[in-house]
């Protein structure tokens, strides 16, 4: 083949050009950024005493929601969907708090280390089990959730145990100035030391090739099953962070699993994140969660009747989600 | 010259294929020398995917070896293909929709610098590396597949129909660029239905035919007619019944077209199609891969819309919204792929019941009694073999393609549209089926039949038009229609030097003349009648 010539003129673009091709790229992450802000002050109005104290109580109650819809959109992205997620949470949760129990602070990391590694380990045999029998991600991790709620049962029948005081610590309460919840920075410091550098390296490239287009990934050389059971194990790592915040939260475990599984996959779509895969990020999920949670406060301040206010939640999502598939169409026809 | 086996780059040695019981590699052999453009030639179903998706690790041979530069390799996966240096440019871009062109590139683990000057050679210049590839022209996604395939510098990349989406400019840039990879170190195979681009561009030609390598032609002035004998392989004997139906054609001509078309247009496939449809005839259409005939099925079957062009049923004028207008309209389909049109699980007898018992719009309950007499009368005329009629997935191939004509005929067919019905079954169902289609046409129904085995359009059709480039390029007679005559019109090859685009004028001013019956297609051969 001939020789690559050494320089290629470089294409030179105005900063204000670049700005406006990151807000497209970006709209759905403002317009949720947007939404929130206009929730919060929703919420100030409604309650004028809405303060500092409430929002560290926010914090604290969308940790592990916030965990579990990270865990979900990474499954999500690489193409898959994992329903077994609110299981492992109270698999996870009970394994801290029955081990944590009475033991030394100490001890308590080496819990936590532990718990850490079940999870991946978790999220490992999910995903080796959809590719090794190609059976639809969504039967497999179904029937994994039973698997592991009922594992959660035989470690502990009924809630109870406790946690390490410093796990508990770490969520609760302020960070240096009221108005900041030490919840939302350890949930932002988790996100962005795990998540950040694998989104920019080969593995994270790969998650997103299998989930936008299996065959295309295939041909270009991407290790589709590595990169699918890698995914799930990541998704189990955050399962488990999302149970280790329960635990550190509420000081014991609960072998019942939360409402999680499908609130996350309902805050993954509202995040931003394609159900078929390949599109979105782990931080508009992560904005989903509050979202979510500050209009089911709202909806409380209003004195809804909370039947009519369940109805409500769901009727408020299919329309968000609605306005923004009609913005699409008009954009794309525009 | 003689070259021994270390002199080449690539050889390939015996390989063979099976998916199930059809054969797609029988015993094909490839040897490229380096610094050679290598064509890969052979009639639809010769085996050429089959061989360039094993060469890349796509699918695994069942025998055979591989050998590059000399050491043998067996490869798994695209990926370890990819890093023994065989890379492919797929017809389908290999481009992760939802990625921007640099992150696509750091997926291949492709320099960047290198690709842009590629880039620029291929004529495709003001391309931002941050745009996703949804959403951009296939021309330039193609394009760019091969830009980033060649600035890997791979020792053999493969170009499986390269040229055939791209419009004349950049198909001239991408010759250009090919050509100048002769005389290195490096190798291309050529994967093209367009034999001038074949003459222009490559050294030898390796010719499949039937999964089995059957010739290697040095290309010169004048091989293209040597390579289409080495495709076909030995002539088959015309049925003595052609000149009756023609006869038969002639006269079902004086009635009114059941099915007229207008210059059909859909996408970047199909361009110009018009032919009419009489009652009592069997239309044969020819043409190669890809050039626009899944476009006109899906539009005649209601699956798609065309963006042009206009549609008559009977005389009067037709838009179909869903495949269901298109049914009622008698115009039914019959598929290649027997899974696109049956419901595997179920049983023969819902699978034959399913369009007669459920007509689109009518709900209700089924008529039972009247459904098992429809059905036991399908399956007699067509002689289904239903013992394992429980699950349809059951059956063979060929009693799969039976039911799939057997739940029109039950509703009583005024149209039928098949597209290669017999693909991959054997010889007894293929006769039962050409009868069945005879017989049909006999009793005044209408069938307007594509097919990849060219000897086919002899033995069942009254005439047969040959689409090229989405443009209907030659009408021919059924009796005229021996193997030679159609590939030569499929390549689009009696005037020697004209390209697609020469095609798409030519037949626009014959378009512009009034009162022709077939516009498109007067030029090259005279109807039959």
């Amino acid at each position: 083949m001939t020789a690559t010539p050494a320089r290629v003129e470089r294409v030179h673009v105005r900063p204000a050009d670049l700005l406006t091709s990151w807000a497209r790229r970006n709209l759905w992450m403002l317009g949720l950024l947007a939404l929130l802000v206009f929730l919060l002050a929703l919420t100030k109005f409604i309650q004028p005493t809405y303060g500092a104290i409430a929002l560290q109580g926010l914090g604290t109650s969308v940790l592990p929601l916030a965990l579990a819809a990270v865990a979900q959109a990474i499954v999500v992205i690489s193409g898959g969907i994992d329903l077994s997620i609110g299981s492992m949470m109270a698999l996870t949760s009970v394994v801290a708090a029955t081990a944590m129990d009475g033991q030394s602070e100490q001890f308590g990391v080496l819990v936590v280390a532990g718990v850490l590694f079940l999870g991946l380990v978790l999220g490992a045999i999910n995903g080796g089990l959809v590719v090794a029998t190609g059976v639809p991600d969504i039967v497999v991790t179904l029937a994994m959730s039973f698997v592991w709620a009922g594992s959660a049962l035989l470690v502990r029948e009924r809630p109870g145990g406790g946690a390490s005081t410093w796990l508990g610590n770490l969520v609760v309460g302020p960070l240096g100035i009221d108005w900041v919840p030490k919840a939302v920075v350890v949930l932002i410091v988790i996100v962005a030391v795990i998540w950040i550098p694998i989104s920019r390296s080969r593995f994270g490239l790969s998650t997103y090739a299998i989930g936008s287009s299996r065959l295309a990934a295939f041909r270009s050389g991407v290790p589709v099953g590595r990169t699918k059971v890698l995914a799930y194990a990541l998704t189990g790592l955050f399962a488990a962070l999302a149970g280790l915040s329960l635990t550190a939260s509420t000081s014991i475990g609960s072998p019942v699993p939360g409402p999680y599984t499908l609130e996350s996959v309902a805050a993954v779509v509202l995040g931003g994140v394609s159900l078929a895969g390949g599109r979105g990020g782990v931080f508009g999920p992560m904005v989903a969660v509050v979202i979510l949670q500050l209009i089911g406060t709202d909806l409380t301040f209003l004195n809804v009747d909370p039947n009519i206010a369940f109805v409500a939640q769901g009727v408020i999502l299919i329309a968000v989600l609605m306005s923004a598939r009609v913005v699409e169409v008009w954009r794309t026809r525009a | 010259m003689t070259l021994t086996a270390t002199d080449l780059l690539l050889e390939a040695t015996g390989v063979s294929k099976t998916y199930g019981a059809v054969i797609a590699l029988r015993s094909a052999s490839l040897a490229v020398r380096p610094g050679e453009v290598h064509a890969l030639m052979g009639a639809n179903g010769a085996g050429k995917s089959t061989l360039v998706k094993i060469l890349t690790g796509a699918v695994h041979p069942d025998s055979g070896r591989i050998v590059v530069r000399g050491r043998e390799r067996m490869v798994h996966s695209p990926g370890e293909a990819r890093r023994s240096g065989l890379v492919s440019v797929y017809q389908e871009p290999a481009l992760i929709p939802d990625l921007d062109i640099r992150s696509n590139l750091r997926l291949t683990d492709t320099p960047v610098e290198p690709f842009r000057h590629w880039l620029h050679e291929l004529g495709l210049e003001d391309i931002d590396l941050s745009s996703l590839a949804r959403g951009m022209p296939l021309a330039s996604l193609r394009i760019i597949d091969l830009a980033r395939a060649l600035a890997i510098e791979p020792d053999v990349l493969m170009l499986d129909e390269m040229t055939a989406a791209l419009p004349a400019n950049l198909t001239e840039r991408v010759l250009a660029v090919v050509a100048s990879q002769k005389g290195g170190d490096r190798s291309i195979i050529f994967i093209s239905h367009r034999l001038i681009e074949i003459a222009a561009v490559c050294d030898r030609a390796t010719v499949l035919r039937e999964g089995e390598t059957v010739g290697i032609v040095d290309v010169t002035k004048g091989s293209e007619d040597r390579i289409v004998e080495l495709m076909l392989g030995e002539m088959v004997a015309s049925t003595p019944a052609v000149a009756e139906r023609t006869a038969a054609a002639t006269r079902a001509r004086d009635a009114r077209p059941r099915l007229t078309a207008r210059g059909l247009a859909s996408g970047t496939k199909l361009h110009d199609v018009s032919f009419d449809l009489y009652p009592g005839e069997v239309l044969g259409v020819v043409s190669l891969e890809g050039q626009g005939q899944d476009e006109l099925f899906d539009i005649l079957a209601g699956a798609v819309r065309p963006s042009g062009g206009e549609l008559q049923v009977d005389g009067a004028p037709a838009s179909f919204h869903h495949p269901a207008d298109a049914i009622r309209a008698g115009l039914v389909y019959v598929a290649a792929d027997r899974a696109e049109a049956l419901l595997m699980q179920r049983s023969v007898r819902e699978n034959i019941a399913l369009p007669s018992s459920t007509p689109p719009q009518r709900w209700g309950p089924i008529d039972l009694r009247r459904e098992r007499i429809v059905v036991d009368t399908a399956v007699a005329r067509l002689q289904i073999d239903a013992r394992a009629g429980g699950e349809v997935r059951r059956l063979s191939g060929g009693n799969q393609q039976k039911v799939t004509i057997a739940r029109w005929v039950a509703g009583g067919v005024r149209t039928m549209l098949c597209f290669d019905p017999t693909r991959g079954i054997d010889i007894r169902t293929k006769q039962q089926i050409y009868v069945l289609l005879r017989d049909l046409a006999e009793a005044g129904a209408s069938v307007l039949l594509y097919t990849s085995e060219l000897k086919e359009v002899q033995l069942v059709c009254d005439r047969a038009i040959v689409i090229f480039g989405g443009r209907v390029v030659a009408q021919i007679a059924g009796a005229d229609a021996d193997e030679p005559s159609l590939l030569r019109a499929a390549y689009n090859l009696r005037a020697d030097a004209v390209l697609p685009e020469d095609i798409a004028a030519a037949a626009a001013a014959e378009g512009a003349a009034p009162g022709a019956a077939s516009p498109a297609a007067a030029a090259r051969t005279e109807p039959g009648a």
